[in-house]
């Protein structure tokens, strides 16, 4: 939960502003590509992925197809997670042969959420390729995981933690440092 | 992080101990699985790996075992299968001796079916594995329970204020009891129907809301579902009815009776069926049959209760 104090490190406009150059950044990598996808990692990876999904249909003309992924099943540490994690259906509504897919989700820290994401992914099928996109990119990697497309690039130190907030979720839309639980 | 919810059971022994917020969280656990039952490739995922399952199984019931072992390989868990017939229960083990040789070898989740409603109790107190209720005896079957409940909530987006027969021999059905505490606790109205040697009028004590009636004609007009049961000739559901042919004159489920009931109600059988005895074909294979979803939707729901158990083990016996 952040209090009231937490530090913003970037306001709504700004987060939207961040997100714009990452689809811009998308868009210049990938535009040409028809088979371009983006696949958001639940929870705030989808909404993430969601407006980048709009952004780039406004900057490319056309709609891009936009899944979502629920990695509880693929954590490393399942057992130890507090409280019992509810399983939500993972979404890829298309095949993902000869794909190219944007992996999106809000905050780059261990890089384990992106390989239990990865290990997801490859379960749906054989994708041409896979890129990572992130809002916020906060170091202390614990594995060799690195973001393709990245907002705001950080080091924060392990006794904090980043939080990203999105009005689809949390009413709001912003990104903040707050003490570790 | 938003989600604090722990599932706070060691063992899945019935449904009675459970909270209506224990069952809505295997419930909504269920539907993130069945959309990795649905899956076009992979229908497996990686949650329960390296862990280890018995089934040990005292009564046969080849559908209930299966539907566990294919939940089971769908959460990469490593399975030994016991059977009664082949272990050392025919040599006179005990079942604590039995339990204590299990426990030896460290599984981490049992599913068993016994015929003594107890002895999931005495093998939950003395393993720490986590011990999953198979069906006991006339007592629970809280998964079958927890499956219907996820078929109807499926169809009616609901259970709370859902009206419910459950019919035929209610008295030696452990089915019903689960039923009976799950959909009392979630809100749904539920009648008995039943010839009145097979309608144990003590539920009464233990469930003061729910109606009894000895004829379902009155009853199937105002009904959300019907609960089928099956006639179970091997525990002697035959000695207490006089006779077939008065059985299906009062309590067969067939087209011509289906007219008085709701026109979009929904009917639930446990199986295995007596086709042309409790229900007939064209209604146990007719629109309004969910029968064939219950079977589907058994491996969601147990794989659920699987991953629960297990996802909670960690909160006292954190990994290294």
């Amino acid at each position: 939960m952040s209090e009231p104090s937490a530090p913003c490190l970037l306001d709504a406009t700004q987060m939207e502003a961040y997100l714009q150059r990452v689809s811009r950044e998308i868009a210049a990598a990938f535009g040409h590509e028809e088979n371009l996808v983006l696949v958001g990692i639940r929870s705030r990876g989808l909404p993430l992925a969601e407006r980048l999904g709009t952004m780039l249909e406004a900057n490319l003309g056309r709609p891009v197809p936009i899944g979502v992924l629920d990695i509880t099943l693929y954590r490393d540490d399942l057992t130890e997670v507090a409280g019992s994690p509810i399983v939500r259906p993972t979404e890829i509504p298309f095949p993902l042969r000869e794909r190219t897919v944007v992996l999106v989700d809000d905050v780059l820290f261990t890089g384990r959420t992106i390989r239990a994401g990865l290990d997801a992914l490859l379960d749906h099928g054989r994708p041409k390729r896979v890129w990572l996109a992130v809002l916020v990119d906060r170091g202390g990697r614990e594995l060799p995981v690195q973001a393709d497309f990245v907002g705001l690039k950080l080091e924060v130190p392990m006794t904090q933690r980043v939080s990203v907030k999105v009005h689809e979720i949390d009413s709001v839309d912003g990104v903040f440092l707050e003490g570790r639980d | 992080m938003t989600n604090r919810y722990v599932f706070p059971h060691k063992d899945l022994l019935g449904i009675e101990p459970l909270s209506p917020q224990d069952i809505t969280a295997i419930l909504d656990q269920a539907k993130g699985f069945e959309e990795v039952c649905e899956r076009p490739d992979i229908k497996i995922v990686p949650a329960l790996r390296k862990r280890l399952v018995v089934n040990l199984f005292f009564e046969n019931s080849t559908r209930t075992r299966n539907s566990f072992e294919i939940a089971e390989k769908r959460l990469s868990a490593e399975i030994i299968n016991f059977d009664a017939d082949t272990s050392s229960l025919s040599k006179g083990e005990t079942l604590i001796d039995t339990a204590l040789n299990l426990e030896a070898m460290h599984p981490d989740l049992i599913v068993m079916r016994h015929s003594a409603a107890g002895a999931h109790a005495l093998l939950a107190r003395h393993m720490k594995a986590s011990i999953v209720n198979a069906g006991d005896g006339a007592h629970e079957h809280p998964t079958q329970a927890l499956l219907d409940a996820y078929t109807l909530r499926e169809r009616f987006g609901r259970l709370d204020g859902l009206k419910i027969a459950i019919v035929g021999d209610i008295r030696h059905s452990r089915v019903v009891r689960s039923n009976l505490w799950l959909l009392t606790k979630m809100g749904a109205k539920v009648t008995l129907v039943g010839p009145p040697t097979l309608l144990p009028m003590e539920l009464k004590e233990t469930w003061p809301d729910v109606d009894f009636s000895f004829e379902l004609d009155p009853v199937l007009p105002h009904m959300d579902a019907i609960m089928m049961l099956r006639a179970q000739f091997e525990r002697g559901t035959g000695q207490y009815i006089p006779g077939a042919g008065e059985y299906i004159r009062y309590y067969q489920l067939h087209a011509e009776r289906m007219k008085r009931a709701k026109k979009d109600v929904a009917i639930l059988h446990p199986g295995p069926m007596n086709r042309g005895f409790e229900i007939t074909s064209e209604v146990a294979d007719g629109p309004n049959s969910l029968i064939l979803q219950q079977v589907t939707n058994g491996v969601p729901v147990r794989m659920a209760v699987l991953y629960l158990l297990v996802v909670r083990q960690g909160e006292h016996h954190p990994l290294t």
